[in-house]
């Protein structure tokens, strides 16, 4: 640990963005309950179940990252794998299975769904993915966009299993075995069992907690031998091919890495939302996380999870308030006039409400214009367009080979 | 393998190799062999099927008739990363190295196959040793070298491997002439520490003065072979590719 510690810093972290960023999102998700509570007077609740739900999307977008940042392959269709570690939850943690055939329930613990929702995630990334991966580019993106539109129809269409377009509500709510009460949650200390989680902190905690796990285990395999084959394959997959790289199947682990990150991820929005459907898994969502991942920085994880928060931020905080907010500004500084209808002119905020999208598409498009890198890109993007790379020589070079 | 030991004692032989790609036949019959401790020279123009012949040796392609066998195990239908794996490297041409990756990371991706860290540490010892450039830019990406640079990279990527058997895929090609000293001079050095190498080069003159044999490639067919000298003083050759 020591040793750890001085590695770190004798790599010297303050020199590298990457380690800042770290540390931030370390110092922030430590203080975030806390700074919620005194933001909103107390009542955090609200802004906690935010974060939960943002900590979703950070992790779909590690997930992601492995197969577009690190290995190259276009994943389209990504929320699929994210409806199945769902609807994994919703089958063997609810009584739910009771109305199906089967009629019978199982409840089984979140924490051992977690494991399963990986395999079963990861599963259907190698049966997705055994097939298709000997395509390349274009054809994997579409074979991958058709496999997301599937799935969640799958799921509405097979009523008798999954209750079509209703879903599954009534999901069991996590439970630790033993807890502790104190003064910290306005109780006298004492050891609880079966302490079920209900309140948006327990979400927080058990997501804060998800969160570094999976990104220990990706910067571990990023920085391994397959991490490396990756990279290899994405760069060039024949020449990967001729160092002995097995392609398929280091592009099939790929998949079924990033499918259980997804499995992981569903898992946990089931069981916070205590309700599963087929409409929250659509096409949006694969595209939402593959902005995340392009804006945030390709194949940087610091980067991406900071695309993601940013991304999230602006999709489910700032677009939604925006009609409030130009019309109390409006308010302020006296243009009341313009929060009336008028005419055509249906009333500032209604007119903010109406362009929603298109101020989030001017974002994109500013951020991609300004950053093509994306917000923190890996250092070997960043070299490469700032430097550019050539393949020709020219004669600086042979004077400076020769001489 | 119950058959009889080949009577010569070559590393690696083709024998009556066809191959094809789609309809279009690219090699009819070819057959090469590379000894222990040998440079062989592949030679020919554009077209004459050098690259298909070292394609179907990396298993990259198969043949459709004739057979592949290095150090007595058949490899015909072989898949490329296991070939890699038994010890045949090849430097692909036009490089094909992992521009957006750095110079260390390309050289750990020749050594994938292999798992001694000691001996990966020495090996990428040796490489720094034969092109110290390569040391200076350890970090770098490798898209960002200059032509030359890029190419000594291509080789220490291919040494590292440890191959059995070394090939060079017009190793010279678009190099400054003094670079393609350079070049030579590390292919000589190379198969002195014990490396067989099979060598395919436009250059013909350069290729057949370190060859020790060369064989002539027209159309998919070997039409000429013999020691690197016995062909650079051949008629034919100098007239088809030295311009003599």
């Amino acid at each position: 640990m020591i040793g750890w510690f001085r590695r770190v810093w004798e790599n010297d972290p303050r020199k590298d963005p990457n380690a800042v960023v770290y540390f931030l999102l370390a110092i922030f998700a430590v203080l975030f309950p806390l700074f919620a509570s005194v933001v909103t007077g107390g009542s955090p609740n609200f802004l906690l179940s935010v974060a939960g739900d943002a900590g979703v999307y950070v992790l779909l977008t590690l997930g992601l990252n492995v197969v577009v940042g690190m290995a190259g392959l276009l994943d389209l269709g990504y929320a699929a794998f994210f409806a199945i570690g769902a609807y994994t939850y919703a089958f063997i943690a609810s009584d739910h299975l009771a109305v199906t055939p089967l009629q019978t329930t199982l409840h089984v613990p979140f924490w051992i769904v977690l494991l399963i929702a990986l395999f079963v995630a990861a599963s259907f990334g190698v049966i997705l993915g055994a097939p298709t991966l000997r395509l390349r580019g274009d054809y994997l993106a579409i074979v991958t966009l058709g496999f997301g539109e599937i799935v969640p129809r799958v799921f509405k269409n097979t009523s008798t299993w999954t209750s079509g377009v209703n879903g599954i509500s009534a999901l069991d709510t996590p439970e630790l075995p033993i807890w502790f009460k104190g003064p910290w949650s306005g109780d006298p200390l004492a050891v609880v069992q079966n302490f079920k989680i209900f309140d948006p902190l327990g979400y927080y905690v058990i997501m804060v907690v998800l969160l570094v796990i999976c990104v220990v285990l990706v910067r571990n395999l990023q920085n391994s031998r397959m991490g490396r084959a990756w990279a290899a394959i994405r760069e060039d997959e024949v020449a990967a091919a001729a160092m002995g790289v097995n392609t398929v199947q280091a592009k099939l682990l790929a998949f079924a890495i990033g499918a259980a990150f997804s499995g992981f991820a569903g898992t946990f929005y089931g069981a916070k939302l205590s309700l599963v459907s087929p409409e929250n898994f659509g096409f949006s969502v694969s595209i939402t996380v593959l902005v995340m991942v392009v804006l945030g920085g390709m194949g940087n994880i610091p980067g991406v999870m900071l695309g993601s928060l940013l991304i999230y931020l602006v999709i489910f905080m700032v677009l939604p308030s925006l009609p409030d907010t130009v019309t109390s500004i409006a308010n302020a500084i006296g243009l009341t006039g313009l929060t009336q209808a008028s005419g055509d002119f249906p009333g500032i905020g209604e007119f903010a409400a109406r362009l929603k999208f298109l101020i989030f598409g001017l974002i994109l498009v500013l951020v991609m214009l300004l950053r093509p890198q994306g917000l923190l890109p890996s250092r070997e993007r960043e070299q490469e367009l700032t430097k550019g790379t050539h393949d020709d020589t020219i004669i600086e070079d042979v004077q400076a080979e020769t001489g | 393998m119950a058959t009889t030991a080949p009577a010569t004692s070559a590393l690696l032989e083709l024998r009556g190799v066809d191959a094809f790609y789609g309809r279009v036949q690219a090699l009819h019959g070819v057959s090469v062999t590379v000894g222990q401790s040998e440079i062989v020279a592949l030679i020919g123009s554009n077209g004459a099927g050098k690259t298909t012949t070292l394609r179907t040796i990396s298993g990259l392609m198969h043949p459709a008739n004739g057979s592949i066998t290095f150090g007595g195990q058949e490899i015909t239908k072989t898949r490329a990363h296991e070939i890699v794996a038994l010890g045949i490297c090849q430097s692909p041409e036009g490089r094909r190295l992992f521009p957006r990756m750095q110079v260390i990371d390309n050289l750990r991706m020749g050594a994938f196959t292999r798992k001694d860290k000691a001996g990966i540490a020495q090996d990428m010892e040796r490489v720094f040793v034969l092109f110290p450039r390569l040391r200076e830019r350890m970090t770098q990406l490798a898209g960002t070298l200059s032509g030359g640079e890029q190419q000594m990279l291509a080789i220490g990527r291919a040494l590292m491997s440890r191959p059995k058997l070394l090939m060079l895929d017009e190793p010279s090609l678009g190099l400054a002439p003094i670079l393609v000293d350079t070049i030579f001079k590390t292919i000589q050095e190379i198969n002195a520490a014990g490396t067989p190498i099979l060598l395919v080069e436009q250059n013909a003159v350069r290729a057949l003065e370190v060859a020790h044999r060369g064989y002539v490639l027209e159309t998919g067919n070997i039409v000429q072979t013999g020691t690197g000298k016995e062909l650079l003083a051949s008629p034919d050759v100098q007239r088809a590719y030295l311009g003599m």
